[in-house]
Parts: structure tokens; C-alpha cells; sequence
């Protein structure tokens, strides 16, 4: 397939995957924030925007500004509402190549975005209306388009985004460390009720930590969405099989699964923050290594002349 | 009729065009009797709920056109244009005719230009048009064909009879509308499909890639095509997506493709990829940067080289222009006599050329009665309507003709045909164009049963461009005989097995017991039990 199209579809997945996570962490910070005191969210919105990847537009920055950066700016790549956008240009430009149900989709959602209202409340409900499209979003990604080389890439771009919103989700931690609790995080991630299936009552930081970051089984779990990239990654690149890795951005996923899978867990907690800044490094390692191998373009037209 | 119609034949007596849906009276056309029986039926609500909806479906389907870096949906009308099928048999062979004519024209241009030496046309007209290109000049382009596609402008005048208004053999589009009309229509106004013989469109891209593969260069077994497109801010990019999507080819840009050795490759993240036939959706002068427009960021260094030696097939070839140059066109009828000894089905419409000294003071004379257009322009740019213009812009046109008389043609103002269009809470009388679009693949031109109908939305207006105001119809080819294929509903002839798969709750015994258990304690919940 085109390398730039098999770039919009990777593109793709990242993006959708993003305003979910984006979403979801907005969503449940947003309910510790209103019962901060005025002085408190503030700082607290700033770092919050921080951890999402963001630095403040200008010095007046609350909860207002943060709704607007996060969840409704439509220049921003980190806002909900810019990743939707650029989900679907990159749509837009691969077209004939993914499912009219999947275009279709994400059309609508764009045109959606306008249609809420932009207080708090109206957000809470943006968000969840938000995760419903990307929901359905990636059920029609997985049942309309062929598990071929193209839906590879754009599950690939969702694994690594996956591993990355897990990684800021649960670095969020620190900036609310007052209060926010255990739950709200396994709330936010959706495993709140897989956790408690899986563990019952041992309760504790440590072990909603390690089932966030190391379960095997839970599909936004880090070592799962890592495991998921590394699988795409094989399946679009079959050779080496017998010695080693030739392929830059295996080594890096798989460094990085490696890493977390067979680290003791013993002092997990304090360590976290170390964990989420290296796979957050790895993700963008990655993803830059992916677009060296497939989507690299020679930016100018170049001519070359008869052979003879 | 239903009050929707009520101010309709005033309307249409105003005009004084040609009525595609009633004859004079009101009384519908039998052609149009069964779309007039399902408008009988609908109130305004029902009419508005539809349109909505059919909007809504093109604006989430991205059925849009993008004008001045907006994407718009092309607003498409509820009631069709219906064409009987004598009327379509003659369009049918007048437009294959005209695009053989223009094929053999091309080829003896860029060739021996037996047709100047004959004295048809004059050599000047050739050499002066503005797509005359003589980088392809004096090569036979791979496969054969030089107009693989194209869409022949058709109008009918106030006495019923059509006309070609102008030929599109470069870069024709509007196509995708005819497929995503059909479906439109399809939800939008079932009942008229009942039991009217309905010729489909769906085959258009089968038959498109099946040209476009014949015409392949020699010695290819499987070839590759792609479809070539500017990119997503083009106004037609969402016709590039729709028949690259529906042929299953590749939708390349120019920086996807790279020529090396006079063949023409893909980047693809298997590494480049042959391409055997580019189905070019850009104009020529943005296609290679090494034989035209140098700044050109659209195309492909050494494509034209590549074509001349033979490695690729370009769709339609490169300088078909001078065959849609408006001069030419008064041509049209002389070169189908030359070429191919018929009289031209089709007549044209009444041309000046004011290169013709007599000509030039007749038109500059009656100015203010006549519609002038300049020959190499397209999409309604430039068009000057006399009876609309003011008094500067007829006096700015007349300066600009006197200077360059070769570069405009004028025709007398036709009233063009009306159909039915919703306009506000009624119907009313709006002209409309065709275009036929026909597919030529070497041995055989297929014309596509029906075509692009423009309308112009506004009462009394005869420009129909979608950059102007413009909206489509689809349209109806109807069949006479059950020998040709036909729109319909698969009739359900599947064996009814009467047996899902369920697993039965309430049948569970356990699951019961529990239950009349559970009624004992409240008598509340047992009334709420039964209810």
C-alpha cells in the first residue's frame, strides 16, 4: 500500500485513541478539580496540561482555559475535538482505502464536536459522548476493514497511543496525589470492575498500579497495548525471524515491554514516575522509528533521468 | 396535483423555456407519470423531512464539493429528470459519435494534421489554442486512446431539441454525483422506482477500469492504475476518493510517484511499486514540471517523457485541450463529416467566431443579446450572459474581444429547459443542463445511461455551476424493452427456516420457582408481575 496512506491510517489510530484517553482523564479529573479551592485549581489545571503534553497559552490559566485546551481547541493536537479533527482529515485523505463505515463515522463525529455545551457539565457529557464515537469508531475499524497490512497500521498507531494515554493517565497521579484516589484512576481506565474480579479485596495503590501497568490481560493495561504494537509490528514485518531485530521500532516496543514485564515489583510505587517518563519516551521513540522504516517520502520532487 | 404546484405553470409560462416534466396545461409528460404519482401523494412536510434528510446523508457521507476551502454538500433535488428512452437512444449515439470524431481529430493533430492540409480547419486555429501542446506532439500514447473519458455538455433549447453546448475531453467530473444521486434518490423518493423501468449507473467504475486496463501499455499483463489526484484541497476530490475507492485502485498524488528510466513507480511501504496507467484527474500544465509549469508542485517530474516512450498510459492523454477549445467546437459538426462521413446526430448550438471580421461587428453590435465565453475556459469562468450584464461589463467585454478575437466565441441566449425544482415551500420551474459522460476504450465508446443534471437554483437563472449557485438532479434513463438491465429490488426467493437461536430465560424451571417466590412477598409486585 501507499506509504502515505498506511502514514493517515497509522495517524488515525493514534488520534482516535488519543481523544479516548484524552477523555477519559479529563473526565474524571474534572470532578476532583471543582472542589478544589480557586488558588489550588489553578496550579493544578496547569499541571494537568503539563502531563498531557501542553504548556499554557497564556498566564490566566483555570478551569475554563483547561476545558478549552483539552476538550474543545480545534488547533491543538492535544485537545479532544483536534485529534477528532485530525483523525478524520487523515480519513478524508486515505479514503478509498478504509470502510465507508469507518469514514462515515468519523465524519459524523466531526461534525458533532460543535454540538455541546462547553461548561462543565456540558463537558462531562462531551466526554462520554466522546468515548461512545471512538467506541465505535474502532468496532468498525475492527469489523469493516480486511486485517490486512492497512488495518495493521492503524491498529499499531492505536497500541502505541493506548501505552502512551495509560503512561500520562497514571502519571496524573502525582499532580492530584491529594485525594485522588485508586478508584477514580481504575474508573478512568475502565478497570475498575476487572480489577476487583481479579483481585477481590486486596486493595491497595501497589496493586491497582500493577494491574494499570502489568496485567497481561487487561487491553489498556501498558504491557498489553505494548505487547498489541509488537505484535502489528511482526505481522507487517515478517523477515529476521531466526536472529535479532533489523527493525528499530521492535527493539524499542519490545525494550520497553521487556522492561516492565520482568522488573521485581516490589518498590513499584515509587518508582512509577521513572516507569511512565520511559514508555512515554519509548511511544515517541517508536513512532518516529515506524515513520523511518514505512512512511518515509523524499520531500522534493526528484527527477532521474534515463537509465541508458 | 397537490398544492405544491400550484404556481407552477405561471411560472413556467414566465420562462417560456421547454418543460421536461409537464406539457403545456400541467399535464405531466407520461415519462414523468410515475414520479408525478409520488408527488401527488407528499405534503410540504413530508417533501422538507426528505430533502433534510437527504442533505444530512451527503454532509455524513462527505458528498461535498469544496468551495473557497469550505467542503459543501452538492445540494441535490428531489425530483429527477426523467429521459424516455427514444430521446436517449438519440443522445446516446450522437454523444458516442462526437467523442469518436474528436478522438480521430486529436490523433491527426499531433500527427500529420491531414485535417489542415484538407482544408477543414484552418492551421492557425490549431496552433493558437492555448492546449495545443507540442511536447506530445507526433507520438502514438500507449494503448491508443487519447480520450478515454469524457462529458459531452447537452442542452435542450425552447422547441424541445437538443443541443451540445460545449465538449469535455480533459478533465470531465461530476460522475461521483450520478452514483451517489442514484443512492440518494433510492431512499429519498422510493415510490417513484416502483414499476418504472429504470436503467442503473452502478457499472460506471467496472467499465471505466476495464478501459482504463485495456488501454494499458503493450506487453503488461496485469496493470496497475491509479488514479492521479491534486490533492484534498482540489474542489472534485471527492469524486478522486469515490472512483479510486470503488475501482480499487490506488489514489496517488504527484509526490507518491517518481519516473525512473521512462517507467513510472509508486512509493508504497513495500517499496516502489510499477504503475502501468494514471488515471490524470490534474490539468496538463501542472503534470510535469519538466515540460510545463516548472512550479509545479502537483505533478511528476518525467511523466510526459515516460508517455512518450511508451512505459505508461496517461487517461486522458496530455493536450486533449485543443479538442474542447470553444473555436473548434464550432468545428465539431465539419470534422464528424471528415472523419467519419455522418451527419452529426446532435446539432451544436449557433456559434460566432469573431475572428471572422462580419461575425465580430454582428456580435459587438448585439452584444447586450448574446452570451459570450472565452474558448479554453471551463466551470462557467469568464462567461458573459449579454441580457444580465451591465453596461461597464459589456463595454469591458467588448474592449477585450477587440483585443483578442481569438479568444472568445458567442451564441445566442437559449432558454434552457426547466424541471420541477423545490425552491422554499413550492415547486418551481429551474433550467437544467446534461452531461453525458461516455467511456472509450479503444474498440468501443460506452455511454453511461443518464448523466450529471445541473440546475440552476435560483428562478430564471441559467447558470447551473455548483461553484455558482448550482445544484443536480439525478437522472432517469428509462427503458423500453426488458432486453437491457434495470434498476430493481431482488425479489425475495429465500426458503424461510423458522428456527433463532436463543436461550430461553423464563424457561429455565429454577428461574420460575424463584420468581413466584419472590411475587409472595408484595402483593405490589405481584399486580406489577402480571401487568
Amino acid at each position: 500500500m501507499l506509504s502515505r496512506i498506511a502514514e493517515s491510517l497509522f495517524w488515525i489510530g493514534r488520534y482516535v485513541e488519543r481523544a479516548d484517553g484524552t477523555a477519559r482523564i479529563l473526565d474524571v479529573h474534572l470532578e476532583r478539580l471543582n472542589h478544589l479551592p480557586m488558588e489550588e485549581q489553578r496550579s493544578v489545571a496547569q499541571e494537568l496540561l503539563a502531563v498531557m503534553g501542553a504548556r499554557p497559552q497564556s498566564e490566566e490559566f483555570g478551569l475554563d482555559e483547561l476545558l478549552h485546551a483539552l476538550a474543545y481547541d480545534k488547533h491543538s493536537a492535544t485537545s479532544i475535538a483536534g485529534s477528532l479533527g485530525a483523525a478524520r482529515e487523515n480519513a478524508r485523505r486515505a479514503r478509498e482505502t478504509v470502510s465507508s463505515g469507518l469514514w462515515e463515522s468519523l465524519n459524523t463525529t466531526y461534525y458533532g464536536l460543535n454540538q455541546h455545551r462547553k461548561d462543565v457539565v456540558g463537558t462531562y457529557r462531551f466526554c462520554n459522548w466522546v468515548l461512545e464515537r471512538t467506541a465505535m469508531v474502532s468496532g468498525l475499524a475492527d469489523t469493516t476493514v480486511s486485517h490486512d497490512e492497512s488495518w495493521l497500521f492503524l491498529v499499531l498507531g492505536r497500541s502505541l497511543e493506548r501505552a502512551d494515554m495509560t503512561a500520562r493517565m497514571l502519571s496524573t497521579r502525582d499532580v492530584l496525589s491529594a485525594g485522588m484516589s485508586w478508584v477514580n484512576m481504575l474508573r478512568c481506565a475502565g478497570a475498575y470492575e476487572s480489577f476487583l474480579r481479579t483481585r477481590r479485596a486486596a486493595f491497595g495503590d501497589q496493586h491497582a498500579a500493577e494491574f494499570l501497568l502489568l496485567d497481561r490481560l487487561f487491553p489498556r493495561s501498558i504491557v498489553y497495548a505494548l505487547r498489541d504494537a509488537d505484535d502489528c509490528l511482526a505481522k507487517l514485518d515478517p523477515s529476521a525471524q531466526r536472529v535479532g531485530f533489523i527493525n528499530d521500532a521492535r527493539r524499542i516496543v519490545g525494550q520497553a515491554r521487556t522492561f516492565l514485564e520482568f522488573h521485581r515489583t516490589d518498590d513499584l510505587m515509587s518508582e512509577l514516575p521513572e516507569h511512565m517518563e520511559r514508555v512515554q519516551k519509548a511511544v515517541s521513540q517508536a513512532s518516529d522509528a515506524i515513520s523511518r522504516k514505512y512512511f518515509n517520502q523524499a520531500d522534493e520532487l526528484a527527477w532521474v533521468g534515463e537509465v541508458s | 396535483m397537490s398544492d405544491l404546484f400550484e404556481d407552477y405553470s405561471a411560472a413556467a409560462g414566465r420562462s417560456g423555456a421547454y418543460d421536461e416534466m409537464f406539457a403545456p396545461g400541467q399535464q405531466a409528460r407520461s415519462s414523468y407519470g410515475q414520479v408525478a404519482g409520488a408527488l401527488r401523494e407528499l405534503s410540504l412536510a413530508d417533501v422538507t423531512a426528505r430533502a433534510d434528510s437527504m442533505a444530512r446523508t451527503f454532509l455524513d457521507r462527505g458528498v461535498t464539493f469544496d468551495f473557497a476551502g469550505e467542503e459543501r454538500p452538492f445540494p441535490l433535488d428531489i425530483v429527477p429528470r426523467v429521459i424516455p428512452a427514444d430521446e436517449w437512444s438519440v443522445l446516446e449515439r450522437g454523444v458516442a459519435q462526437r467523442v469518436k470524431a474528436l478522438e480521430a481529430f486529436l490523433n491527426d493533430v499531433y500527427d500529420k494534421m491531414a485535417v489542415v492540409a484538407d482544408g477543414v480547419i484552418p492551421r492557425q486555429l490549431v496552433t493558437t489554442s492555448a492546449h495545443f501542446h507540442r511536447q506530445v506532439h507526433g507520438f502514438e500514447p500507449a494503448g491508443g486512446v487519447r480520450v478515454h473519458i469524457s462529458g459531452i455538455d447537452v442542452v435542450r433549447d425552447a422547441a424541445g431539441t437538443f443541443r451540445v453546448l460545449e465538449d469535455n475531453v480533459r478533465v470531465p467530473s461530476g460522475v461521483s454525483y450520478v452514483l451517489e444521486n442514484r443512492r440518494a434518490m433510492a431512499k429519498g423518493l422510493p415510490e417513484a422506482f416502483g414499476q418504472q423501468l429504470i436503467r442503473p449507473v452502478e457499472e460506471y467504475p467496472r467499465r471505466l477500469l476495464s478501459a482504463l486496463r485495456k488501454t494499458a501499455p503493450a506487453g503488461v499483463d496485469d496493470p496497475t492504475v491509479v488514479v492521479l489526484t491534486p490533492g484534498v484541497f482540489n474542489s472534485a476530490y471527492f469524486e478522486h476518493t469515490l472512483l479510486a475507492g470503488l475501482m480499487g485502485v490506488e489514489l496517488v498524488e504527484g509526490r507518491d510517484l517518481i519516473c525512473r528510466g521512462n517507467r513510472v513507480y509508486m512509493r508504497t511501504t513495500a517499496g516502489e511499486q510499477r504503475v502501468d496507467v494514471i488515471y490524470k484527474r490534474i490539468d496538463d500544465e501542472f503534470l510535469d514540471p519538466l515540460q510545463f509549469r516548472s512550479d509545479s508542485m502537483l505533478g511528476c517530474p518525467g511523466l510526459v517523457n515516460a508517455a512518450r516512450a511508451g512505459g505508461v498510459t496517461i487517461a486522458n492523454a496530455v493536450g486533449n485541450g485543443v479538442a474542447d477549445d470553444k473555436l473548434v467546437y464550432s468545428y465539431v459538426p465539419d470534422l464528424i463529416r471528415y472523419y467519419l462521413g455522418e451527419e452529426p446526430v446532435i446539432a451544436n448550438v449557433d456559434t460566432f467566431r469573431l475572428e471572422e471580421p462580419e461575425a465580430r461587428e454582428h456580435v459587438l453590435d448585439r452584444l447586450d443579446e448574446l452570451v459570450v465565453k472565452p474558448v479554453d475556459g471551463s466551470g462557467g469562468k469568464g462567461l458573459v450572459i449579454g441580457p444580465d450584464a451591465s453596461r461597464d461589463e459589456l463595454d469591458a467585454l467588448r474592449k477585450r474581444i477587440i483585443a483578442d478575437p481569438r479568444g472568445w466565441i458567442a451564441q445566442p441566449v437559449l432558454q434552457l429547459s426547466t424541471v420541477p425544482t423545490l425552491s422554499g415551500d413550492k415547486f418551481g420551474p429551474r433550467h437544467v443542463d446534461l452531461r453525458p459522460f461516455a467511456v472509450n476504450d479503444g474498440d468501443d465508446v460506452w455511454v453511461l445511461p443518464g448523466g450529471l443534471t445541473r440546475v440552476a437554483l435560483k428562478e430564471g437563472s441559467l447558470i447551473v455551476n455548483s461553484s455558482q449557485g448550482g445544484g443536480s438532479k439525478d437522472t432517469w434513463v428509462l427503458a423500453d424493452s426488458p432486453q437491457v438491465p434495470v434498476e430493481s429490488i431482488p425479489r425475495p426467493s429465500i426458503a424461510v427456516r423458522e428456527r433463532v437461536s436463543v436461550w430461553p430465560v423464563e424457561s429455565n424451571w429454577r428461574d420460575s420457582q424463584k420468581e413466584q417466590q419472590q411475587q409472595q412477598m408484595s402483593d405490589a409486585q405481584e399486580v406489577a408481575a402480571n401487568a
